[in-house]
């Protein structure tokens, strides 16, 4: 694997290697000494032409546990608002020495465009195109997942007949594309859960079931729910009325929670809107995901990291 | 290339024992070991050369797996190893005798890496290495305390260890 | 000077030579003498000069992707003898300055004739009309508008222009995209842009304005042209409204015949282009739609973009793709050779058609004896990996690379003189002498 930049077309088998090497990680974060000499000489470029501070600390966090040399460019106040093209700025970060480019743009497509043009030779690592994928947060959910279900036992598992559901924009959000297709690879039974303005067309194909009401969803039984950021702007698009309603028909709320088994996982990949997609008790009680997630990110991307340095060999 | 067995099961059991008298020696009577085994051989030779200090003078000994692939120099020239998970007692190792063991000792690469590892666990009072074969050729200034064998070796010849709990089958071959 | 073209196969038919005198075909069949030039054309089939009704030309503002010359050149090395040159230049060409400057800047270029299209609303801007009037009575005298690039949304400002257009005469070539429907679109919406993340471009925003538009044709009793139609649903709304003996005529492009979605797979921007590239099905549809006359006509949709426009992720990257030189090569190699069409048809929807919806002169009765001399003479039997040494205007951005296409253009005569000579671009001495 040179490149991370989308979880489709990953194998079952690089699936679960990625998931145990993250437990190894987190592993090397509780330890008194947290850094390894992995990544030593090597620079990590951070390149976020998208607002992000809690995904690029986390890169940040994973490439300094390795040893990794950090650069971090953000387009705010850069010559990116001056009109400096994604190229120009990634072979300038390369001719500084990157080894890596962890690369956050609002673009969909940006990190393989990146990848396949050509305009650089270091490995390009995906953290979010615009409504197309964002890889390592699947990665840390599915981590996050199978820990939380399988405990000492989770090592070289997948999520063989696990059943989530996945419910809020699905028509937006990379984190549903990323997670749809490694939950399948990895046997997961995955539900996805919006409104139809909400829902893409033709996905017929994806391996997943559809329907339109959370309680619907829950019904069948669910081992884990995986809300997603809604974004309040939607509202004004027309995809839905208003906040009352979304959280009526599709929010994670108290009364659907204690209807539900009372060992369910609650997942949601932040920042949160407290009230509308998930009820705040519910994000803070001990069936929640929320923090182990934050905790895993960091893990999940030493693990990309990692997997990605192998590719050096000649 | 013909192959040569060099230790059949036997031998290898000769060795162990041998190795354990030594370690027991070597440690006067101070009852703080702990073996980490280097995966993957290396952990099998460790519960092995645990239970044989214990036959010979019951103790309470300490065993754990040390994985030392991130610390590896060659990571950026190999492709991708797969890890596995390091465990250490729960009491950890600091002020203890840690024992490394490995089956065959070589360029002296996997060690160096080991010691790394060693130290970001903690601080033990020493460490140790017990190799089941040295087969020579380092290319670092490390040497085995324990040795079951010697085995001179030109570089283009490869000596393979096979183990019960890991092959089946029980020996040491050069070819 | 007089040329002779020797035993081309007449539009796909018999052998026959051709003579040329005074840019005018003057004897067509067998014993027409000799002449200065001889050309043999055995093989070769001789179509009538190629008509395009959708070209962007660039110029003015654009010249770093192309110039009226660079565009020119690109359509005789197509074997076109007339360009119809868009309107979204900069400055828009919705004044009669603007217009003539192009139709003026083609003629001193010399390789195909020129000509303008208006623009339908004052900087395509879909508020006011243009200067629609001045534009029909000015040297270019311009019969056909379009805002392309952009749709005519406003249903009243649409009828209107409709009206107006057809008091002098002229056409109205609609971009049918409603543009609400449409906002930040990618690519065509369906399972690809589903996977991709890409805002969807439904084919629902081209087939409502379609039909809403062959209504108001209907009831203003107004011509309209439909550009560049891409969708299965399209070809339907055509074919019910020329049933109902509406006036309208509809266009479809060569990538729409030969490319689908699915190619935006790796956000490859050089398959950006609008209206998408839709499904097989829809291309099947719009093959069908050509070959039972439904769809009037090719034209290309000829845009051209510098590669920083390219070079770039797909949603920075502009719409559109060069089409004029590969154009021919694509239709027989999605109609001809597929056995939906001859080559009669072909100089029909290339040629004569295109140029009964322009207005332009000359098309009328192809390969006769008194007619112009816009004549391209085709091997049907070669082959091309297609690649951008294969193109001769200034912007390269093909989506045919490495495709290996059938038919190569060996010559073109515009109004009898040589543009393109054995596959290769006749050097014109400049400012129309030749």
């Amino acid at each position: 694997m040179k490149h991370f930049i989308s979880t489709r077309g990953i194998d079952s088998a690089t699936a679960i290697r990625l998931l145990d090497t993250t437990a190894d990680m987190a592993d090397v974060r509780q330890r008194d000494v947290k850094k390894l000499p992995t990544l030593r000489g090597k620079t990590v470029a951070n390149v976020f032409f998208e607002d992000s501070t809690r995904t690029r600390l986390s890169f940040e966090a994973a490439a300094l546990a390795l040893s990794a040399d950090v650069s971090t460019f953000t387009s705010k106040g850069s010559s990116v608002s001056k009109g400096e093209s994604l190229k120009d700025t990634v072979q300038t970060l390369e001719s500084m020495g990157a080894d890596f480019i962890v690369l956050r743009h609002c673009d969909s497509g940006a990190a393989a465009t990146l990848a396949q043009s050509g305009w650089i030779n270091a490995h390009v690592i995906n953290a979010g195109d615009g409504t197309h994928e964002h890889p390592t947060q699947a990665l840390l959910d599915a981590y996050t997942l199978r820990s939380r279900l399988f405990g000492d036992s989770a090592r070289g598992r997948n999520l063989a007949g696990v059943r989530i559901v996945i419910v809020g924009d699905i028509l937006h959000s990379r984190v549903a594309r990323s997670n749809v297709w490694l939950l399948a690879t990895l046997g997961a039974h995955v539900t996805l859960v919006a409104p139809r303005t909400l829902m893409p067309r033709d996905i017929a194909a994806w391996p997943v079931a559809i329907v339109h009401t959370l309680d619907e969803a829950l019904d069948e039984g669910v081992d884990a729910v995986m809300t997603l950021r809604i974004q309040k702007e939607r509202m004004n698009d027309a995809f839905f009325p208003d906040a009352a309603e979304y959280t009526r028909f599709w929010g994670m709320t108290t009364a659907r929670f204690d209807a539900v088994r009372a060992n369910t996982l609650v997942m949601h990949p932040g920042p949160m809107n407290r009230g509308l997609e998930i009820a705040g008790s519910i994000a803070d009680s001990a069936n929640s995901t929320v923090r182990d997630q934050v905790s895993h990110g960091v893990a999940a991307r030493m693990a990309v990291l990692y997997t990605l340095l192998g590719e050096d060999a000649s | 290339m013909a192959s040569k067995v060099v230790l059949s099961s036997p031998d290898i059991e000769r060795a162990l024992k041998r190795i354990a008298h030594e370690i027991i020696e070597a440690q006067r009577g101070r009852h703080d070991l702990v073996f980490l085994g280097i995966p993957t051989r290396g952990v099998v030779l460790s519960e092995r050369l645990a239970q044989l200090v214990n036959d010979i003078e019951p103790q309470h000994i300490d065993c754990g797996v040390l994985d030392v692939t991130m610390y590896r120099d060659d990571l950026r020239t190999k492709s991708t190893r797969a890890t596995t998970p390091t465990t250490i007692p729960a009491s950890g190792i600091d002020g203890k005798t840690v024992v490394l063991v490995d089956d065959v000792l070589y360029s002296g690469r996997t060690i160096r890496a080991a010691l790394d590892a060693v130290t970001a666990l903690g601080r033990p009072a020493a460490v140790r290495l017990a190799v089941l074969v040295d087969r020579g050729h380092r290319e670092l200034p490390i040497r085995a305390d324990f040795v079951g064998k010697n085995l001179p070796s030109s570089v283009d010849e490869r000596v393979y260890v096979q183990l019960a709990e890991t092959d089946g089958d029980e020996m040491v071959g050069i070819r | 000077m007089s040329t002779i073209i020797r035993k081309a196969s007449i539009m796909g038919g018999d052998p026959a030579d051709i003579r040329i005198e005074d840019g005018q075909i003057v004897a067509v069949g067998v014993n027409v003498g000799g002449a200065d030039v001889e050309i043999d054309a055995s093989g070769l089939i001789a179509l009538p000069g190629l008509v395009d009704l959708h070209t962007h030309l660039r110029e003015p503002g654009g010249e770093s992707s192309e110039t009226i010359l660079s565009g020119s050149r690109a359509a005789a090395a197509g074997g076109f003898t007339a360009v119809h040159a868009m309107a979204n230049t900069s400055p828009v060409a919705d004044n009669a300055n603007v217009v003539d400057y192009v139709y003026r800047k083609g003629l001193e270029a010399g390789y195909v004739e020129v000509r303008p299209v208006g623009a339908v609303t004052h900087n395509l801007a879909g508020e006011s009309l243009a200067d629609i009037g001045a534009m029909a009575r000015s040297t270019a005298a311009v019969t056909v508008f379009s805002d392309d690039g952009k749709c005519v949304g406003d249903s009243l400002l649409m009828r209107r222009a409709l009206e107006y257009v057809a008091t002098f005469g002229g056409v109205i070539a609609q971009h049918a995209q409603d543009p609400r429907l449409t906002i930040d679109a990618q690519m065509n919406e369906g399972a690809m842009s589903a996977e991709l993340g890409l805002a969807g471009w439904p084919r629902v925003a081209e087939e409502a304005i379609i039909a809403r538009d062959v209504l108001l044709a209907e009831y203003t009793g107004a011509r309209l042209h439909v550009c560049h139609l891409s969708t299965a649903g399209s070809v339907e709304v055509i074919r019910w409204a020329k049933q109902r003996g509406i006036q309208v005529t509809a266009e479809a492009t060569p990538h729409h015949l030969l490319l689908t979605d699915d190619l935006a797979q790796n956000y490859n921007p050089l398959f950006k282009v609008n209206p998408p590239l839709r499904t097989r099905d829809d291309v099947e549809a719009v093959r069908r739609g050509v070959a039972d006359g439904t769809i009037d006509i090719v034209a290309t949709d000829h845009a051209p973009h510098g590669s920083a426009t390219k070079d770039c992720t797909w949603s920075d990257a502009s719409f559109g793709m060069v089409g004029l030189e590969s154009a021919l090569s694509i239709v027989q190699h999605a109609l001809v050779d597929t056995g939906l069409i001859g080559w009669a048809d072909v100089a029909r929807i290339m040629s004569t058609t295109p140029a009964r919806i322009g207005s332009v002169d000359g098309y009328d009765a192809p390969l006769t004896v008194g007619s112009l001399a816009n004549i391209t003479l085709v091997d049907p039997s070669a082959t091309t990996v297609w690649g951008a040494d294969k193109l001769a205007g200034r912007s390269t951005n093909t989506p045919f690379t490495g495709l290996t296409l059938p038919g190569r253009v060996v010559h073109t005569f515009f109004r009898g003189t040589h543009t393109v000579r054995d596959g290769s671009i006749v050097e014109l001495s400049q400012a129309g002498n030749a």
